[in-house]
């Protein structure tokens, strides 16, 4: 065997790391261990697409806040102003339903725009598949908590309900975040055997959020919609986050559950449906 | 198979690489979910590799040579695991750097240093490891006084000299090198190949695809010939070029 003269490191150590294709690991476990491994992969992809995203623009990351708030400005306007809703802040309800509903569409589509995208590196070199999904999911964290300054200031103007509760806000946004995540996995791995899947699931999407209590009160809804509008995993997670940031209360236990439990299993079913076909992903793309 | 090649740094027995290509090409889900319902997806085996073994000793620097579409890049591809085997097995002892196509993971509107962390973490290594190899990547690309504009605005030579300086920049026990050196100006070439072979003397592994037979000859100890996906020789590099050579200018 050669000798190390000491100048070399990975050699020393009786222990290399060794590949061998005949003793893999399943992969729903194979691309856990690897995500952990490329955790700054995951960081570097985060900050490439909040550095890239506004480089060339003059206002930069300050688009970030203002999409929203500009969103908000011409519901409120067509809304209050023309259909008169019957609410007392709805340019703050709006809004916060905007935020968690931007965030959701957001990142699914991103996630899989990504993975499509990503100039034929998956089919080049050994990434974790998954890391364009969970990096769409970070940049989406990013971006909302962003866009909530505006709210807050906005809040505080306009005698919105600002209480201690927003403290427990990063758990109906981290639940949200599971549930993109598992969505974003979905789509992506469809997305890798049909690329039309990307225009379809924004079609998906406007219809989705037309079902969401996102700008408009459920109470204006007949009651036999709104049943329906309830079995929408989207409406617990609004609720919950309104309930927090607009409210300004803390949500009921079983309010919580549920939105935990739709999260949770959105995720394992994203995860086990992406990583089901895994390996034959490079060989698509 | 029991035995699992002892200690060669790269060993594959019996592989075979399969792309499964619908017989038409569905680019819509729309078509193929009529198609499917009709039961008339049908799907063509392509075979990219076929019954590959070969076994690589640490130290050893392998030309992989070939016509295009030979199935070259595909066995580099095999040894990183980036394509899972459909059938016999690959062990790969150590870790492998892969060399990336020119311009593959850079992004354009980012600068060379923030290129030069992005670039790390997708062969792998932390941010910490990049923050330590940094210096060493900005000397030998000799890029240091456009380390801070945006990568749109290097020439194709000095993206190729960032993308080897990072891939390079520290000491793995496999190096697959798919054909990077040809971009570049020769003094960089000559550089490259200074470093890599300086790499195998401390006893790194070297798999070199190339169509330059005489960067073959000059870095390889032995080379393998694929033609079609299959071997067609494995030995000496000077008997395994020749006969290459000879069966092109046949052709030709």
């Amino acid at each position: 065997m050669h000798s190390s003269d000491g100048k070399n490191p990975s050699s020393q150590g009786a222990s290399k790391e060794i590949y061998d294709s005949a003793s893999r690991p399943a992969p729903v476990i194979e691309e856990a261990l690897a995500l952990l491994h490329y955790r700054d992969l995951i960081r570097q992809l985060i900050s490439r697409s909040i550095k890239t995203r506004y480089k060339r623009s003059v206002l930069g990351v300050a688009w970030t806040m203002l999409n929203p708030l500009l969103s908000m400005l011409v519901l409120t306007l067509v809304f209050s102003g023309i259909f008169r809703y019957p609410m007392q802040n709805y340019a703050l309800y709006v809004l916060s339903g905007l935020l968690l509903w931007n965030f959701f569409s957001q990142t699914t589509t991103a996630a899989m725009g990504d993975l499509i995208w990503s100039g034929g590196l998956i089919s080049r070199i050994f990434i974790p598949k998954s890391v364009f999904a969970v990096a769409a999911v970070g940049t989406g964290l990013v971006n909302i908590i962003l866009a909530l300054i505006p709210y807050l200031l906005i809040s505080a103007f306009t005698g919105g309900t600002i209480t201690a509760a927003v403290l427990f806000l990063p758990v109906p946004v981290l639940l949200t975040a599971c549930f993109a995540l598992g969505v974003g996995l979905a789509v992506s791995s469809l997305a890798i055997y049909f690329p039309d899947i990307v225009p379809m699931y924004e079609v998906v999407l406007t219809a989705w959020m037309y079902l969401t209590p996102a700008i408009y009160p459920l109470e204006l809804v007949p009651d036999n919609i709104q049943e329906l509008i309830k079995l929408n995993p989207m409406y617990t997670f609004i609720q919950l986050f309104r309930v927090v940031l607009y409210e300004g209360r803390l949500p009921d236990v079983s309010m919580l559950l549920q939105a935990a439990g739709i999260g949770i299993a959105g995720l394992l079913t994203g995860w086990v449906l992406f990583n089901r076909k895994a390996r034959e992903y490079s060989y698509r793309i | 198979m029991t035995g699992n090649g002892g200690s060669a740094a790269i060993t594959l027995q019996d592989v075979s690489v399969c792309y499964r290509v619908p017989h038409e090409r569905y680019y819509s889900f729309k078509e193929f979910a009529i198609r499917w319902l009709q039961r008339r997806v049908e799907y063509v085996d392509f075979w990219a590799l076929r019954g590959v073994s070969l076994e690589v000793q640490p130290g050893e620097a392998v030309g992989v040579i070939g016509v295009n579409g030979a199935g070259k890049s595909t066995l580099l591809r095999t040894v990183a695991r980036v394509l899972h085997p459909a059938e016999g097995r690959v062990v790969v002892r150590g870790s492998a750097a892969p060399m990336l196509e020119l311009g593959t993971g850079f992004h354009s509107e980012l600068t060379g240093r923030e290129n030069i962390f992005l670039y790390g973490s997708l062969l792998g290594y932390t941010g910490q490891q990049v923050e330590e190899m940094y210096a060493s990547i900005i000397d030998f690309s000799g890029l240091e006084e456009f380390i801070n504009a945006p990568l749109r605005t290097y020439s194709t030579g000095m993206v190729a000299r960032l993308g080897f300086a990072v891939a390079t920049a520290r000491y793995a026990d496999i190096f697959l090198v798919d054909e990077v050196l040809s971009v570049g100006d020769e003094a960089f070439q000559r550089k490259c190949i200074h470093r890599i072979e300086g790499y195998r003397q401390r006893g790194a592994t070297i798999l070199f695809v190339s169509h330059s037979m005489g960067t073959v000859k000059e870095i390889c100890q032995r080379a393998v010939w694929l033609d079609g996906g299959r071997v067609v020789q494995f030995g000496p590099t000077d008997v395994v070029v020749s006969a290459y050579q000879e069966k092109l200018q046949d052709n030709g």
